[in-house]
């Protein structure tokens, strides 16, 4: 601030002031595009190791010793167990919290506290999660090392998120409508679910979508409440051991032989394109829902 | 009541209504508030529980190891047959992986978040953010093989031959590519709110684009550049799957980046990755790392939220 305020306002230097800024644009923009150099590194470099490695057969093989015939069945079946049951146990839990926070609570101590928690419990690192998951569903609840205690845990981890995104989306009805509602005598319930909900829906359901992708790429929390490395079979049960993708990832990344390396890439790959859904369908959603709505 | 006025009989209360617009359905909505409020507390029981199996289970392991040995002692051989216990090197090796990561997330996001903020015409931030976002949805795991395959082999070993297959670096440099969106994303969510008058009275005074942005801008956005910078401190103070895969499994105290070292969230998942007996003393070790680690995170989250309150400056 010092130098500016120092400057004479005359045009003291000024070419070489204006040279330095022109190049200043530069360098910022190169800066910018590291970011996005990454990327494409990541992902070129991800394509062009697994590509080779990918067949109908990874999608529908048991894991096995030998790479040419191993597959990653068990582990997308289980992905899809854990996030489907994730969801089922965050979205009704987050949106009322949600909805409990914007509509029904009194701002006193008591909702400040409620809000304070939620922002710290969304920057736990997701390993302790995982501790909570070993201590609360594994042992205690006595639920072992299967695919409920997993998606119970991950739930938790995900809610902080689904919690945050449903209040931007109930915040973002506009009043008004609550105030027509009220005068017409609904109570705070029937304003709650019968307007300010159904409004906010696809904000909510986007919210609720993206952490989903979260739950779908989260590796940590599984590893220490026990999702298994080596699964031939298919989860049947709630109670059943069962593996995630990213889990089946970390196991043939960490082989010592080239092979598994490429089949760790075409897991890679399988993983990203189903993020890649997920977020086109959150996406949709999103555009959807502001072209319907216009305040 | 005024003392003037000649003294009026008591005006006689109305019976009350019998029937009450508020009282209507009065019970029906306290079990739907009741209901709510249970699953807001499922977050707040969130944070007990994890404070109650962590502090439970790291009380089993400070009765076999003391406490000052744990965080004082510069050895950690917990899965070898003589143990030690002392934290220090987990530590050394979180602190090198983050102070990695910060020197590339932070002048990279900031600088990301001025270009976006400050000179980018629309047309292309409404490319660039996304893509950059884009980076911040990858799962770790992705990243930590891209660190194992390609950062090391590719990039680092042609600077530094002399790396080895796991290191700080590695796993640095990739925790950094991880966290740069996120800095760019808060910092320039700041920048955009500093508003347009104190831009133009810069321009107004003869500064330049460039002198407009860092001497009015990023200063009256420091508190959100700063707390941005503290979350994705955070963020890789707790990075797990990267460090699992790209920094070895080796904790010791060393001053080389290049060589192999191991974190608290490493030693998590590779502990739980093989085999270790529950209740036994290694087992307990790993939730008194995980209440160590709990804790550094928690601090450094409420300080970003402290800088934010503290030091924000609120504009009309």
């Amino acid at each position: 601030m010092s130098d500016l305020a120092s400057a004479p306002l005359s045009t003291t230097g000024l070419r070489r002031r204006q040279r330095w800024s022109a190049a200043m644009a530069i360098i910022l923009l190169l800066a910018t595009l590291v970011g996005v150099v990454a990327l494409i590194a990541l992902l070129v470099s991800i394509i062009s190791q697994g590509a080779p490695w990918l067949s109908w057969h990874l999608l529908t093989n048991m894991p096995s010793r030998k790479a040419e015939k191993a597959g990653l069945y068990p582990a997308l079946i289980g992905s899809m167990w854990v996030i489907t049951l994730t969801a089922l146990v965050a979205f009704p839990i987050g949106v009322l919290t949600a909805v409990y926070l914007e509509e029904f609570a009194r701002k006193g101590r008591l909702s400040k506290v409620i809000e304070v928690n939620i922002a710290n419990l969304a920057g736990v690192p997701s390993v302790v999660y995982g501790l909570l998951g070993l201590g609360v569903f594994v042992t205690w609840l006595d639920l072992g090392r299967s695919v409920i205690a997993g998606a119970l845990t991950m739930a938790l981890l995900v809610l902080p998120v689904v919690i945050i995104s449903s209040r931007e989306a109930i915040r973002a009805v506009p009043s008004s409508l609550r105030q027509a509602a009220f005068g017409l005598g609904a109570t705070r319930w029937q304003v709650a679910w019968d307007h300010v909900l159904p409004t906010a829906l696809p904000g909510i359901l986007t919210g609720v979508i993206l952490s989903i992708s979260r739950a779908l790429g989260e590796t940590a929390p599984l590893i220490v409440v026990g999702a298994a490395a080596y699964v031939t079979f298919l989860p049947d049960s709630l109670l059943s051991k069962y593996t995630v993708l990213p889990m089946q990832i970390y196991e043939w990344s960490r082989r010592p032989k080239d092979d598994f390396q490429g089949l760790a890439a075409a897991g890679i790959i399988v993983l990203l394109l189903l993020l890649l859904l997920l977020n086109a369908v959150a996406i949709w959603l999103r555009s959807r829902a502001s072209r319907r709505v216009r305040w | 009541m005024e003392p003037a006025s000649a003294p009026t009989p008591p005006v006689p209360v109305p019976p009350p209504p019998t029937f009450s617009l508020a009282k209507r359905h009065h019970v029906g909505e306290s079990v739907i508030r009741t209901v709510l409020f249970l699953c807001a507390a499922v977050s707040v029981l969130t944070t007990i529980g994890i404070i109650i199996i962590l502090v439970e289970q790291a009380w089993e392991f400070f009765r076999e190891v003391p406490i000052t040995d744990f965080l004082f002692g510069t050895k950690w051989t917990a899965l070898f047959k003589t143990p030690e216990y002392g934290v220090l090197p987990l530590v050394a090796g979180t602190l090198w992986i983050t102070a990695i990561a910060m020197l590339i997330a932070v002048p990279l996001g900031v600088m990301s978040a001025v270009y976006l903020s400050e000179y980018a015409s629309p047309k292309i931030r409404e490319w660039l953010k996304p893509t950059l976002e884009l980076l911040a949805g990858i799962p770790t795991i992705v990243f930590g093989f891209f660190a194992v395959t390609f950062i090391r082999p590719q990039l680092l070993e042609r600077i530094f031959p002399s790396i080895g297959p796991f290191s700080a670096l590695a796993a640095g440099v990739a925790v950094g590519i991880m966290i740069i969106p996120l800095v760019a994303s808060l910092s320039e969510d700041a920048m955009r709110a500093v508003p347009r008058s104190l831009r133009e009275g810069g321009y107004a005074m003869g500064a330049t684009k460039n002198e407009v942005s860092w001497q009015v801008v990023v200063p009256a956005a420091i508190s959100g550049i700063i707390a941005s910078c503290i979350l994705a401190m955070s963020r890789a103070v707790g990075e797990t799957m990267i460090v699992a895969l790209a920094a070895g499994s080796k904790a010791q105290l060393s001053a080389n980046p290049l060589e192999p070292m191991q974190t608290m969230t490493g030693f998590i998942v590779q502990t739980f990755s093989g085999d270790v007996v529950a209740g036994s003393t290694p087992y307990l070790s790993l939730f008194a790392v995980g209440l160590l680690l709990f804790v550094i995170t928690l601090l450094l989250n409420i300080f970003s939220q402290f800088v934010v309150a503290r030091f924000r400056e609120v504009y009309e």
